[in-house]
């Protein structure tokens, strides 16, 4: 079977596609730990559950972003095809 | 599976898509779908705020205030707490612009769901939002700190880090575009992936939960994410 360069480079780029979302596992750790603490921070003080909720919610959108980053990488092998 | 996949791969499709182009100083520009969604979020608000603005001027304090009334109300004191809460006694100089900025985002995240392509999806979107912010905190740290104090805040703990703490500085805007930027596009991605490659009795009633999240509870996070972080910048480059 031939397989043309472009191909070649078209299956090289799914495969890093594939590696460069494996980013998502670092946010996925991150959020839960501060999930965690933010249950067991309600746990100890109830009264502050809108403070901690909001406190929690930015910090994790914060700890996402590095996981987006291997997605955009993802998205530009697959759609953008930066190497062909 | 894989026969679906490969049948229906073609209606996969949540690219940017140019209506016409014309021809400016030699250059070939687009007028994209973005265009298009901006502008009608855009209308969106600004029927809303004629509205509002009607119903605000021949508000009576001895009435019942209506309905619409008391919605708009709603939103500006959620917003208004929401920078008060933050910026303290700087908050009524950018409770206007982070309210704006705020109900542009939100609109455009959750335009989703009336069968936009979100306008924030589009990197040329998110990006001038970015530069917005950095030159609000460049602009404020040389009025507040002054420019002595502004190239002392560079060389912090010592003037080796100078190189760093500029790196530093310019990755705000890039991060801040970046976040909004990927969190509304993985959204739309994974929906046109469920409309394009589901079975048709899939896509009846089961993309609805996706909506929910993506659109809704993804973009509201996002929206109160930058404004939050926004505030948190210049608030820091005002007090120093």
């Amino acid at each position: 079977m031939q397989i043309s360069g472009e191909d070649f480079i078209l299956g090289c780029s799914a495969i890093g596609a594939g590696l460069a979302v494996i980013a998502g596992i670092g946010p996925g750790v991150g959020q839960g730990i501060a999930a965690g603490h933010a249950a067991s921070a309600v746990g100890r003080n109830p009264g502050a559950k809108s403070d901690i909720t909001s406190t929690m919610l930015l910090g994790q959108a914060v700890a996402e972003t590095t996981g987006l980053y291997g997605l955009l990488i993802a998205m530009l092998l697959l759609f953008v095809k930066p190497l062909v | 599976m894989n026969m679906c996949v490969l049948l229906s791969g073609d209606n996969v499709d949540f690219m940017i898509k140019g209506l016409f182009s014309y021809q400016i100083f030699g250059q070939t520009v687009w007028i994209t779908t973005s265009h298009v969604c901006i502008l009608i979020v855009m209308l969106m608000l600004i029927t809303f705020c004629i509205a509002a603005n009607r119903v605000i001027k021949r508000a009576n304090v001895e009435d019942t205030p209506s309905t619409f009334q008391n919605v708009v109300e709603l939103i500006v004191e959620m917003l208004d707490k929401m920078v008060t809460g933050v910026m303290g006694k700087n908050a009524p100089k950018f409770v206007n612009y982070i309210s704006t900025i705020f109900l542009f985002i939100l609109i455009s995240n959750i335009s989703g769901i009336f069968g936009l392509r979100p306008p924030t999806a589009d990197y040329g979107v998110t990006f001038p939002l970015g530069l917005i912010t950095f030159a609000l905190i460049f602009f404020n740290k040389i009025k507040y700190q002054k420019v002595s104090g502004f190239i002392k805040g560079l060389c912090k703990p010592w003037p080796i880090w100078l190189p760093i703490n500029i790196i530093g500085d310019i990755a705000v805007p890039i991060s801040l575009s970046l976040r909004l930027f990927a969190n509304v596009l993985s959204g739309v991605v994974m929906l046109a992936l469920v409309y394009g490659l589901l079975p048709i009795f899939v896509k009846i009633g089961f993309p609805a939960a996706l909506h929910v999240y993506f659109d809704l509870f993804s973009g509201g996070i996002q929206t109160y994410v930058f404004c939050m972080l926004t505030m948190t910048y210049v608030t820091d480059a005002i007090e120093g």
